[in-house]
């Protein structure tokens, strides 16, 4: 239990996706203009980094890692017996996380336009974004390079990571709601201040760094993780087009 | 320019300064901040997305009057994740410890931005050598942009260059450190990276005028 707690608490302050690492900075740049949509795509995030990460978690211990394909003749609890044990697949690890990705980001899309035609409204538009969002495939890799050791452990990490990328990208779009109205120096308008505040807003996560490590009695306390406690808005997807073109740059040939 | 007509050469010089995809386009930043403490790992990202990108750029072009539309963001993203592989296996090859210390980032290619937008915006639209032209154009761009600021990160964080110490030994007090300089080891840390490419943008729009954006 405690572990799930640290690695819960770790992923969303320490390991922030987008301060630690940098992951999915395209479409925090882009589509954090406006907090609606910031909600938006964060909450796809969280969905399909919860959805990938254990995925993923089952395809590297079950097929791609060194040995893991031992259970195919029945030695799972004993790989050396098999004669699978010197099978390893991690080279292949980029192409099967993509593709895993990318079929469950189409599925996902498919169920929630079945399914719940407000919930597909207000994401829909977001969930094809996704696919070659970074902080879905880092999600993955590190979760892989990690060494991650259940697949509880993973769910709660992919879920974690993802509430930390939702939490950084509608900070940044309420700062730059407000900051339409400062006076910043021209050169520096819209994505020059947006790069400078992010590097500000990442030394101040580098705070928590020493959150989980001070003495062995747990119960880290999330202390004022700052007025991001959103409501649940209704979206307005009127500047939908402006974020699709995050990754599909616009024609201009 | 018996080879590159102008406007190919256009191709490939624009995206260095006036389109360049990290400052004006804003593609690509996922995996260009994090690797850029030192200078080596940011000529190896630099390398390592010139190849994808050159060959993915030709590779989508070749195959855009086959690809149905509707799968296409799968295609390229099979083509990018073979080319990624190919990387990742040369660099775990050839050069070990460095591809350990890129660790996931190299398999982020795949996901960068660039590649995506530029497969998108260009290869599906032009022939091959257009293509080819543009993606090497575009992933030079980027490259730039991550040379610099690994060059800047390296020298006022840790005092060297590739590893050498081009401002004297910190230790003994050699060189620039027996004035009293000190490094900043605030920029080898990750939030400095944005600020310093925060400042390239900077400088860049007020030379020129025309990128600034409306408010």
């Amino acid at each position: 239990m405690l572990e799930h707690i640290e690695l819960f608490f770790k992923s969303i302050f320490v390991d922030n996706m987008v301060f630690a690492y940098f992951l999915g900075m395209c479409s925090y740049l882009a589509v954090s203009k406006k907090v609606s949509t910031a909600v938006g795509l964060g909450a796809a995030v969280i969905f399909v980094l919860t959805v990938t990460v254990p995925l993923n978690w089952f395809l590297d211990q079950y097929i791609l890692q060194e040995g893991a394909l031992a259970w195919l003749d029945g030695n799972r609890e004993t790989p050396e017996l098999s004669k699978y044990a010197d099978y390893d697949l991690s080279f292949l690890s980029f192409i099967l996380f993509i593709a895993t990705i990318a079929t469950m980001v189409q599925l996902v899309e498919i169920i929630v336009e079945k399914f719940s035609p407000s919930l597909y409204n207000s994401l829909g538009i977001f969930l094809p974004l996704i696919a070659v969002n970074c902080a879905i495939l880092g999600g993955s890799l590190f979760m892989q390079s990690r060494e991650i050791e259940t697949a509880g452990l993973a769910l709660n990490y992919g879920f974690s990571s993802g509430i930390g990328w939702f939490i950084a990208i509608v900070a940044i779009a309420a700062i730059r709601e407000k900051i339409r109205y400062s006076n910043v120096p021209a050169p520096l308008r819209g994505l020059g201040i947006t790069f400078i505040i992010t590097g500000l807003m990442a030394i101040g996560f580098m705070s928590f760094g020493g959150m989980l490590t001070g003495g062995d009695d747990e119960a880290p306390k999330p202390e004022t993780n700052t007025a991001v406690e959103v409501p649940k808005e209704e979206k307005k997807i009127e500047s939908d087009n402006e974020t699709a073109q995050a990754v599909v740059s616009e024609n201009n040939q | 320019m018996g080879l590159l007509s102008k406007k190919d050469t256009k191709l490939i010089l624009d995206p260095l300064a006036d389109d360049n995809p990290i400052t004006i386009q804003v593609l690509g930043i996922c995996s260009a901040l994090a690797i850029t403490a030192q200078l080596k790992p940011s000529i190896v990202m630099a390398v390592s997305v010139i190849f994808v990108l050159g060959i993915g750029n030709v590779v989508i072009s070749l195959m855009r009057n086959i690809i149905p539309s509707k799968i296409r963001i799968i295609v390229q993203l099979i083509v990018v994740a073979t080319l990624v592989i190919i990387v990742d296996q040369v660099l775990k090859a050839f050069a070990y410890e460095l591809s350990k210390e890129l660790s996931v980032f190299i398999g982020l290619i795949i996901t960068n931005c660039i590649i995506m937008g530029r497969f998108e915006a260009f290869a599906l639209g032009n022939g091959p050598w257009r293509s080819f032209l543009d993606g090497v154009g575009n992933a030079l761009g980027y490259g730039v942009i991550l040379i610099i600021v690994g060059f800047f990160r390296e020298l006022l964080g840790s005092g060297t260059l590739f590893g050498i110490k081009v401002l004297g030994d910190s230790v003994e007090k050699t060189g620039l450190y027996a004035i009293g300089y000190e490094n900043n080891g605030f920029m080898v840390l990750p939030p400095m990276a944005l600020i310093v490419v925060g400042i390239i943008i900077w400088i860049q729009r007020s030379r020129n005028k025309a990128l600034i954006e409306e408010n």
